[in-house]
């Protein structure tokens, strides 16, 4: 049939649709992440005007450019984080592939390359590691948080071979250059802003637009939600997942790489544990383990969380075992509250079955 | 279709090749291979303290790994065995130090801990449902801190520790190491009562078809709760024993061991989506991992490749474990004719 | 007359929100009686099921088993009383042992309460040899076919000395081998005094192998007779309320040429060999048992199943194979089976959903222009006659007809030349199944080619122009709408071409 005659006859429009009987609780999902992205940004006000009261140097403009150098590769890598999530995946092993990105750029230019080439096959590495880790989840089928433990020790292991004991630059070695180093100690002219930082806002930005505003980020959001019904409708679950990886492995090995130019220096279990973190961030951002459900804004925000009560603890001196605890209890909270309503009803039903039956 | 295949009783043949076909043969296997490989090339490595070295090695993996097993077969995960572990190591070490407590009451001191942290865990993902990976996540995170603020950034030494308590460490029997044996202890333990009581079926159960196991009037918020309750209570005898074995510790026991056990236990032939595997094959895939790690030193081949094989080896496991299932559905398919399939 | 009830319903009423799923509700069954529960998807019939069962708890009603009144706190108290429930997709431990699945949190116990297996493996034997039926109790689940994991939940009833069996469509994935098997064993359930409820679509299963009917239409109780006082018509008549050909609009159409080539297609375990053709202008159905098959040819003609061999072409254009992508740009649609897991997206809104499968076109420089959306879900959701609330709410808010309509929407809106869809009206109320076969024979009239794969024998024949007959993966017959009818098209599906097999 041709476009422009419809095979259905147009039948007349039924006025005054009714509402549909079903679950009247049941929210869509844009008004409950709507909500709470809102929570995020009254727990980012708190922290922010705690932070200026409890530490002088809080309010001081180099705050945001030591925040960008403490926080930026982490919050970079929870950028393609986010989106594996949301298919229903996860990558732990984007910190060891930091790690091994590093180890990379440090073993070519400790052998005479020089840095532009090292720094493009430590890409080209993260693109190898994610394709593994895409072709063992999207092709086999392997389940996601098995094969990545699995990658997590390879990588870090290959870091391990290809650095030895060494740290470099070692003393009498050639040193990074320095006009690459300086992103870790000068902020961009003009502003407070790292360099790792501005990378972070820019790409949050095509993320964002990517997840919620194109037909491929719509597919990533399916396929969380119902990867069946997804591949039923023509999306090539697969193939985005597969990509996906790739993309996280490229985007974890650039932290990498921005990560030894910070610190001028590499060495094997650089970033160790780091994923946990990552993960931590993302979930704190309101996105959904099981995927489907969360937003690139509810991350971002939750990056500036952390990354600003990390601030102010550091500068009134809280050591940083409390922050963990801050850290660990942050993230609980934050899965419990949403299901507390639910948790309530169920007590409440509890009881009045128990009242029922005398 | 064709009527029900005759499948008639089956005879101790059929067992004996049913106990060959077996995971856990496959891996002991495996580690004799490798043992023996390793032995042509450097004969120190059958030599008694080389093995007791490897058994030792593993014993806090496997230890970990049993608890582990409870909780992944229920469709579980407990990532924070590595934290309960640094955190009951220097809470006995503690007591030890400053409370001079008797010895026998160390490994107490440390089971109590685990199990306070485990019915934490179990507490908050039976009655708040949320997933486990995030809650012992979080629980990571909050028990390493809970422990740095008690550490303080102070460490405890080996005087503190009373001897006869650390030479369960380093002291063997009969050739075995102590700490061997009470690991070995708890797997054929653990290991019995998960095949042979109502209860530990029940884990089966929930992990392989939950809502089946509802339907069944299995009580599944009380088994989770207590798969997370012994995880804890294993993961505070392995921080007891981690202080017996290495007579010191400051606040960073046990960091990262939770995905080193996950492995262990994966590569052990436990689904990682439940419902299946044993805490015997988890304890041997933690030994499988550390024989391979010390076959590498005794080798002389860089031990920097340890974790390279290890990754390379759990990647190998999952996807083995997947084709030997591939496999079987289809021959089970093909003898029945059959259409659709659990 | 039989003796006192064993089980009784009565009054039983049991709302949703606002809709009543069941109102008044009764149904009485006698020790040693099979006894047949009939109805429209949608009747009552398994919310019914659902109370006998300790799933859901009546809002009115009574019900009294062995004349003692009962109210069961749950399946598992519904179970220990001595009413079990054989679903119809039973679902087992698939990684514990048969013997495990029927003893499940009851396993035999020898000393030290220690689980003793052979005990619990003979008591697993020793049930299967009361039904005559073999099965390996040593071996896992996994992997059981359909039938055997009934027998299990049959063996698992009969552990609790059931007095009561209801089976839901115990014989919709059987092949007439194994239904011949389940009435075997039903005779045998019913030797020992148990009462059977037995709920079929298939008709002439209810003659040949119950003695009472319960028919229910619209969540009320219309009657309970004896089977040798029904015919096949009658009970429709009953069920259904009207008169079949008022259901059924048909459009007489001109058909025009081949739009869909299937040639040889094979795949790995399930079908082989088959070949057809749909022109502009027909409905063509498949027909068939469950499990013959018919789904997953129509899940590898769209390429979500990749095919062993053999071509599909469309309008003479072969098209890859395991490409969904591929067969849409070549103006295909499939609306699958199972609405909730892969027709929709159950958490999306009902714009997202229907512009699911036309994202491209309703973007503009890679981004997805929200009014076009909007503006496509609305269209069709006028033209589909939707009742909604908002167009973002999530499409699990729908009635089974409404979300059905969803998926329609989702598809139409490509403007296909080829329909497939596969139980176009399972689980819809009547009404709205009469205004999916309406909007069918209009997109028929207008000269679009569909496929349609139907379980429902009336549907077949009110609906199609030809009808192909599968049966265990092969085409066996090809029927035009005079030659259809029930006979034939259930002959040829059961291999019945003489008389009953022994």
């Amino acid at each position: 049939m041709t476009s422009e005659t419809s095979a259905l006859a147009v039948s007349p429009v039924r006025k005054d649709p009714e509402r549909s009987p079903g679950n009247a609780d049941r929210q869509p999902l844009w008004r409950a992440a709507a909500r709470w992205e809102a929570g995020l940004v009254l727990v980012l006000i708190g922290v922010l005007i705690f932070g200026s009261v409890e530490s002088q140097s809080f309010t001081d403009p180099s705050t945001v450019f030591f925040l960008g150098i403490n926080i930026g590769y982490i919050a970079i890598m929870a950028l393609p984080m986010t989106l594996v999530i949301m298919t229903g995946e996860i990558d732990l092993s984007v910190a060891s592939m930091l790690g091994l990105s590093g180890a990379v750029v440090g073993y070519l230019w400790h052998h005479g390359w020089s840095i532009w080439p090292a720094m493009f096959v430590a890409l080209a590495v993260g693109g190898v590691g994610g394709l593994l880790n895409g072709f063992l989840v999207a092709r086999l089928g392997l389940p996601s948080i098995a094969v990545t433990i699995g990658t997590l020790t390879l990588f870090r292991g290959l870091a391990e071979v290809l650095l030895g004991s060494l740290t470099i630059p070692t003393v009498g070695d050639r040193q990074f250059p320095e006009s690459l180093t300086n992103i870790g100690a000068q902020s961009i002219p003009g502003t407070q802003f790292s360099y790792s930082l501005l990378i972070f806002v820019v790409m949050a930005a095509v993320f964002a637009v990517v997840l919620h505003a194109t037909p491929l980020g719509r597919s990533m959001i399916a396929i969380g939600l119902q990867p069946e019904a997804a591949a039923f409708a023509g999306i090539r679950v697969n193939a985005i997942k597969l990509w996906l990886y790739v993309l996280t492995g490229v985007i974890s090995a650039f932290a990498g790489i921005l990560f030894t130019l910070q610190n001028a220096s590499v060495s094997f279990n650089a970033g160790t544990g780091l994923e946990l973190n990552v993960v931590a961030i993302v979930l704190f951002g309101g996105v959904s383990i099981f995927g489907g459900r969360g937003t690139v804004y509810g991350v971002v925000l939750s990056v500036a969380i952390f990354g600003s009560l990390k601030m102010a603890l550091t500068q009134m001196n809280v050591s940083a075992e409390k922050q963990n605890i801050i850290t660990g209890l942050l993230l609980l909270v934050s899965v419990i509250a949403p299901n507390t309503g639910a948790l309530l009803r169920r007590v409440g039903l509890r009881t009045r079955r128990a009242r029922a039956q005398p | 279709m064709t009527a029900v295949v005759e499948r008639d009783r089956i005879d101790p043949g059929a067992r004996l090749l049913g106990l060959l076909r077996a995971r856990e043969f496959g891996i002991a296997l495996l580690i004799v291979i490798v043992v023996l490989v390793t032995a042509i090339n450097n004969h120190n490595f059958i030599k008694a303290d080389s093995i007791q070295q490897l058994l030792s090695g593993a014993a806090l993996i496997a230890l970990l790994g049993v608890g582990e097993t409870l909780v992944i077969v229920t469709r579980n995960v407990d990532l924070s065995v590595g934290s309960v572990l640094g955190l009951s190591a220097y809470l006995v070490g503690d007591l030890f130090k400053y409370h001079h407590i008797p010895v026998w009451s160390g490994f107490a001191v440390g089971i109590v801990v685990g199990a306070v942290c485990g019915a934490v865990n179990g507490f908050i993902v039976t009655v708040t449902r949320v997933p486990s990976l995030v809650v012992t996540l979080g629980m990571l995170y909050v028990i390493r801190g809970v422990l740095g603020v008690i550490v303080n950034g102070h460490r405890i030494a080996s005087e503190a520790i009373p001897n006869t308590f650390s030479a369960v460490g380093y002291r063997s029997f009969l050739g075995l190491p102590w700490l061997a044996i009470i690991v070995a202890l708890v797997v054929v333990v653990v290991g019995y009562a998960m095949r042979s009581y109502r209860p530990s079926r029940d884990f089966y159960a929930i992990g392989s078809n939950p809502d089946a196991a509802v339907l069944a009037g299995v009580p599944i918020g009380r088994r989770v709760f207590t798969a997370f309750l012994i995880s804890g209570m294993l993961a505070g005898l392995a921080g007891a024993l981690f202080l017996a074995l290495h007579t010191q510790i400051d606040n960073s026991g046990g960091t990262g061991y939770e995905l080193t056990v996950i492995a262990a236990v994966v590569v052990g032939g436990v689904a990682i989506f439940g419902g299946s595997g044993t805490v015997v094959g988890a304890a041997l895939g933690a030994l499988l991992l550390n024989t391979i790690n010390q076959a590498l030193v005794a080798s002389r081949i860089s031990a920097f490749w340890n974790q390279a094989i290890a990754g390379a080896l759990l990647l190998a496991a999952i996807a083995f474990d997947r084709w030997l299932l591939l496999r079987n559905t289809r021959k089970l398919q093909a003898a029945e004719g059959a259409h659709r399939d659990l | 007359m039989a003796p006192a009830a064993r089980l009784a319903l009565t009054g039983a009423t049991k709302s949703f929100g606002a809709v009543r799923a069941l109102e008044d509700a009764s149904i009485t069954l006698f020790a040693g009686e099979a006894h047949a529960l009939l109805g429209e998807n949608g009747a009552g019939k398994s919310t019914l099921v659902k109370i006998l069962g300790g799933v859901y708890r009546g809002d009115a009603g009574a019900l009294t088993l062995d004349g003692q009144l009962v109210d069961f706190a749950g399946p598992a108290a519904a179970q220990a009383a001595g009413v079990s429930i054989i679903y119809q997709e039973p679902s087992l431990f698939a990684d514990l042992s048969v013997a495990e699945n029927i003893f499940m949190g009851r396993q035999p116990v020898g000393t030290g309460r220690r689980i003793d297996r052979r005990a619990m493996e003979r008591g697993a034997r020793d049930i299967f040899t009361q039904l005559g039926v073999q099965l390996d109790a040593s071996r896992p689940a996994r992997g059981l076919s359909v039938a055997d994991q009934q027998i299990v939940e049959i063996a698992k009833a009969l552990s609790f000395n059931a007095r009561v069996l209801v089976m839901d469509e115990p014989t919709a994935a059987l092949t007439s081998v194994e239904v011949l098997r389940l009435y075997e064993v039903i005779k045998t359930l019913r030797a020992r005094g148990a009462a059977v409820l037995f709920i079929s679509h298939r008709l002439e299963e209810v003659f040949a192998c119950c003695q009472r009917a319960t028919i229910m239409r619209d969540g009320r109780f219309v009657r309970t007779a004896p089977v040798e006082e029904l015919t096949i018509d009658s009970i429709i008549r009953s069920m259904v309320g009207r008169d079949l050909d008022a259901l059924f609009p048909k459009t007489v159409t001109e058909r025009g040429e081949v739009v869909l080539e299937v040639e040889n297609l094979c795949s790995a375990l399930v079908f082989r060999d088959i070949s057809f053709t749909v022109h502009k202008g027909e409905i063509v159905a498949l027909a068939g048992l469950v499990g013959a098959g018919r789904t997953e040819v129509a899940r590898a003609v769209f390429g979500v199943d990749r095919r062993s061999s053999g071509t599909v072409r469309v309008n003479g254009k072969e098209l890859p194979n395991g490409s969904p992508l591929a067969a849409m740009a070549a103006g295909m649609a499939l609306v699958p089976e199972d609405r909730r897991q892969q027709g929709l997206v159950m958490d999306l809104g009902i714009d997202q959903n229907v512009a699911l499968a036309s994202l491209s076109r309703l973007s503009r420089l890679g981004l997805i222009r929200r009014s076009s959306e909007r503006d496509l879900a609305t269209t069709w959701a006028a033209r589909l006659q939707l009742k909604y609330g908002r167009m973002r709410n999530p499409v699990s808010m729908l009635s089974g007809g409404n979300q059905q309509k969803v998926v329609l929407g989702k598809w139409l809106a490509r403007e296909p030349l080829l329909l497939i869809i596969d139980e176009p009206t399972r689980g819809i109320d009547v009404g709205t199944k009469a205004e999916v076969h309406r909007i069918l024979d209009e997109l028929v009239a207008n000269g679009m080619a569909v496929l349609m794969i139907s379980s429902e024998l009336p549907e077949v024949l009110g609906m199609a122009d030809r009808v192909l007959v599968l049966r265990e993966g092969q085409l066996i017959a090809e029927l035009t709408r005079d030659e259809a009818n029930e006979q034939s098209i259930m002959r040829a599906a059961t291999g019945q071409t003489t008389g009953v097999p022994a």
